[in-house]
């Protein structure tokens, strides 16, 4: 299992603002190793943000993405205690979910 | 398990469930998201074909979207900060293509109603290069880029 999302959702105005730092080693397949042989991709394709149950944001995602990837975004509503809970699933299948409480 | 158990519960509340099991990534995990990956777009070598593969034709250049926290020069290319605001009504998805690395397509958001039009992330960058931010909204695509000059290429070894 891959190490946890750190996540921080903060209320701002009447929206929600939440940040995102994924642990992922968002391998291109493009670079080769000492051997001269390709290290094969291995990238995060797709995330979602859901809040109470709502997905408030969804996106996919190529090779071109940073390591540990970062991500923020806003989104209206939101309350201090309530959840909002982030997934990722990479190109091999593994995937993540954590939550975080907006403060 | 337990414990999140409760937490279907308690945010289920009848109707929703469905909807909760769907977003918790319980129901076929990975299956729907991972098959929804557009293989095509994501594999395209140029802009044009990266904007096709995701269902945009004719694009048009937009004074509304801009970049922002975004840099001119970019001392490592292996992480290139890209923010992407749209002030279009009715954003429905934000693209960023990155014109010079081998696959342009780097990241695809949809916005659903509710969320702000305005998402930052981190690129990799071979080269400096024209990044392009591709909006969907209504129905329409609109197109802005800036040039980043990257320093230190961020595919290499």
């Amino acid at each position: 299992m891959a190490d946890p999302m750190k996540i921080r959702a903060t209320v701002a105005g009447d929206a929600t603002e939440v940040k995102v730092l994924m642990s992922h080693e968002m391998e291109t397949g493009q670079r080769k190793d000492a051997q001269g042989k390709t290290i094969p991709a291995w990238f995060i394709q797709s995330v979602t943000a859901a809040w109470n149950g709502k997905t408030v944001l969804s996106a996919q995602w190529g090779p071109a993405i940073s390591k540990n990837p970062f991500l923020s975004f806003k989104f209206e509503g939101g309350a201090k205690g309530d959840k909002v809970k982030v997934t990722w699933i990479d190109n091999k299948g593994e995937t993540r979910t954590d939550e975080a409480t907006i403060g | 398990m337990d414990a999140r158990r409760r937490d279907v519960l308690k945010g289920g509340g009848g109707a929703t469930l469905l909807a909760v099991l769907t977003a918790a990534g319980w129901l076929k995990p990975g299956e729907a998201l991972a098959q929804a990956w557009n293989k095509a777009a994501f594999e395209a070598r140029t802009i044009d074909e990266a904007v096709k593969a995701l269902g945009g034709g004719a694009q048009a250049q937009s004074k509304d979207i801009v970049f922002v926290s975004t840099p001119d020069i970019a001392e490592n290319g292996a992480v290139v900060p890209i923010g992407v605001s749209s002030s279009i009504p009715k954003t429905e998805s934000i693209a960023i293509l990155v014109e010079k690395n081998p696959s342009p397509l780097a990241a695809v958001f949809s916005i659903p109603a509710g969320t702000g039009p305005t998402v930052t992330t981190r690129v990799k960058m071979g080269q400096s290069s024209n990044v392009y931010a591709v909006v969907k909204a209504d129905g329409k695509v609109f197109v802005a880029s800036k040039e980043i000059k990257v320093t230190l290429g961020g595919c290499g070894g």
